[in-house]
């Protein structure tokens, strides 16, 4: 057994000195630093022979050596974290230099496997230590969080946008059609606002439980989902718990609103809803499994919200709601797709294939560029047909900014890191359109 | 002036990363580089959990080694000596959540980011559950000029160290 040719380069171009480490006497490690070169060829690291250290570092002795970097930043601490420990036997040279023949190798290079992916691949070390820091104390040891920031992580409560911006819209429309309510406005926005958090918490349980998110290492700010569970902050009955509560409580306003403004038609619209947001990730249908999730998430933040809240205001539907409602939903389906992006090998390891997954790399951008384009058509034809008002052409301000996106994509497609501003742009995206939207239906309701 | 030899206080203060080996069950040196924290009588490093496989090894064996080798890791100058420093190690994790935070300010002098990142604990919680390994020394190997092809000098490090200074120089 040996190590690979590449450890023994890394070694070579990368490190200014070795520490030999040897058992010494009462059974304290004794460390010592050596300049080293590397003989690649002949696959040993050569070492000068330490003074003073010749009756611990025998001929055939196993040793540790370890290469260790990093780059001060005097302002920060450092960066250029890189190490390589190697195990094997210590020889003479012909010339009186040790030679060692690594046999075994541990190493991290965080420009080659990134921090946080660093601390992904280790999760299953965290709960191993707990597990047995549990036992030892007597008591269950967790990992915590305070609790605002628990409830903030474990809900997902910043992607919130997506439900604002069509619940306001909808509301905005009816505004515009006659007249509106600031409670049942409020009081809209609250219901929904517990069916998406509900979703969000229902997802990881089902994510948790169907692998996707213990298998995926590379999780970000806004791929890889909450990972509260997988991270063992919160239980999985407990968080099916908080996602049954929110469930309950939309679902109760839901029907109060209903009661209030016309049973059925909300009715059936709220069932579709909360149906959708549950088979998106939970079995037997799992939706985001079959290549459909980013439609029902589309449809769920698209017609679905914007028409509902529309219809709690006007008691009545409207095709200017459903028109404007479509590009809302297909911006934020588009939230989704490239969120996926980075978890495409990991969802696909899960059995979760999504569309990124089943397509190739310039299928998804095509994708993305065909979808946007649909978005800002049916915004531009909407205006020119006078079903939407003429203000709401501004929200085509935002196309630099898909532009953008679109650029992000491409470049940043195979690093999930690099593609973080990328997908905050594209929520960004979203939610500056949708308020643009809002905004050019305030105009067109004040001229 | 602390428990340990002025020198060897000054490159432990100021060194930002160290070699810290612990041995296994089977005997066998782990050695991973870590940041060195001193409070002038015992030298500490702390561990995630994520991490967390040599707070288990101290806990079969308390055995450990520290060494200073990296003379340019420092925020100042360059460090005049290069140290190995033998001794016994404990882990204080029974609250990996806030146990460790006592010597916080002290990695925060050496890291100062990690003030930033502190703050936003949310984003990485299992990085934050973590274990305090304290290190009381034994024995110190010093090589001047970090010069290694010349002996060190060895000094044993009297048994009752909270003794500012206790100990003898050999080698």
């Amino acid at each position: 057994m040996g190590v690979r040719p590449q450890v023994l380069e890394g070694i070579g171009a990368g490190y200014s000195h070795a520490v030999i480490v040897v058992l010494g006497d009462q059974g304290y490690p004794v460390s010592v630093a050596t300049a080293f070169e590397v003989d690649v060829a002949r696959g040993v690291v050569r070492l000068d022979p330490p003074a003073g250290m010749e009756a611990m570092l025998l001929e055939g002795r196993d040793v540790n050596v370890i290469f260790s970097h990093i780059r001060p930043l005097p302002e920060a601490g450092y960066d250029e974290r890189r190490y390589v420990s190697v195990w094997g036997p210590l020889d003479r040279g012909t010339d009186g230099r040790l030679e060692l023949t690594p046999e075994e190798s541990q190493s991290w290079d965080e420009s080659k496997v990134p921090f946080f992916q660093y601390s992904e691949i280790t999760v299953p070390q965290a709960h191993r230590y707990l597990d047995a820091l549990s036992g030892r104390l007597g008591r269950r040891v967790r990992p915590r969080l305070a609790f605002f920031w628990l409830a903030l992580r474990t809900t997902r409560a910043p992607f919130l946008t997506a439900t604002v911006i069509p619940v306001l819209l909808g509301v905005v429309a009816a505004a515009r059609a006659g007249g509106w309510s600031l409670g049942l406005a409020a009081l809209t926005l609250v219901g929904a606002a517990f069916i998406h958090l509900a979703l969000n918490v229902a997802n990881d349980v089902f994510d948790t439980m169907s692998g996707a998110d213990p298998a995926n290492t590379r999780p970000t700010q806004f791929s890889g989902g909450s990972r509260v569970i997988h991270y063992g902050l919160v239980s999985l009955p407990g968080a099916a718990m908080v996602s049954a509560a929110f469930y309950l409580g939309g679902i109760a306003i839901g029907l109060y609103l209903a009661w209030l403004r016309g049973f059925w038609p909300l009715f059936w619209l709220g069932v579709a809803g909360v149906i959708i947001s549950l088979v998106y990730t939970a079995p037997p249908l799992r939706l985001v499994h079959r290549g459909v999730g980013e439609i029902a998430v589309g449809l769920g933040f698209g017609p679905i919200m914007l028409l509902g809240s529309y219809y709690v205001q006007a008691q009545r539907f409207s095709l200017e709601a459903l028109w404007l409602s479509l590009p809302v939903g297909i911006l934020i389906a588009l939230v989704l797709y490239v969120n996926e992006i980075p978890d495409r090998e990991s969802d696909a390891e899960a059995g979760k294939r999504t569309l990124p997954v089943r397509w190739s790399k310039e299928a998804v951008i095509r994708g993305f560029v065909w979808s946007t384009a649909a978005a800002y058509a049916l915004i531009g034809m909407g205006a020119a047909l006078r079903i939407l008002p003429w203000p709401t052409l501004i929200a085509l301000a935002t196309i630099p900014l898909a532009v953008r996106v679109t650029r992000g994509i491409r470049e940043s497609y195979e690093d999930p890191y690099a593609l973080m501003p990328t997908m905050a742009a594209n929520i960004k995206l979203h939610l500056f359109t949708g308020l643009l939207l809002f905004a050019g239906y305030l105009v067109s309701i004040a001229i | 002036m602390g428990a340990l030899p002025e020198p060897v206080e000054k490159v432990l203060n100021e060194a930002l990363v160290c070699e810290f080996t612990v041995v296994s069950r089977e005997g066998r040196p782990i050695t991973h580089p870590m940041i060195p924290l001193y409070d002038g009588d015992v030298i500490y490093l702390h561990s995630s959990i994520l991490f967390s496989k040599k707070l288990e090894h101290i806990r079969a064996n308390p055995k450990v080694s520290i060494a200073i080798t990296d003379q340019g890791a420092t925020h100042g100058e360059p460090l005049p000596l290069r140290v190995t420093i033998q001794g016994d190690a404990t882990v204080h994790d029974e609250d990996p959540h806030h146990t460790w935070e006592r010597i916080l300010p002290r990695w925060i002098a050496k890291e100062p980011i990690v003030e930033k990142f502190y703050k936003m604990r949310v984003a990485l919680p299992l990085f934050w559950e973590r274990g305090l390994i304290e290190v009381i020394p034994r024995r110190i190997f010093v090589w001047d000029e970090g010069r290694t092809d010349r002996p060190p000098r060895v000094h044993e490090v009297a048994p009752q160290l909270a003794a500012p200074g206790g100990g003898s120089e050999t080698g």
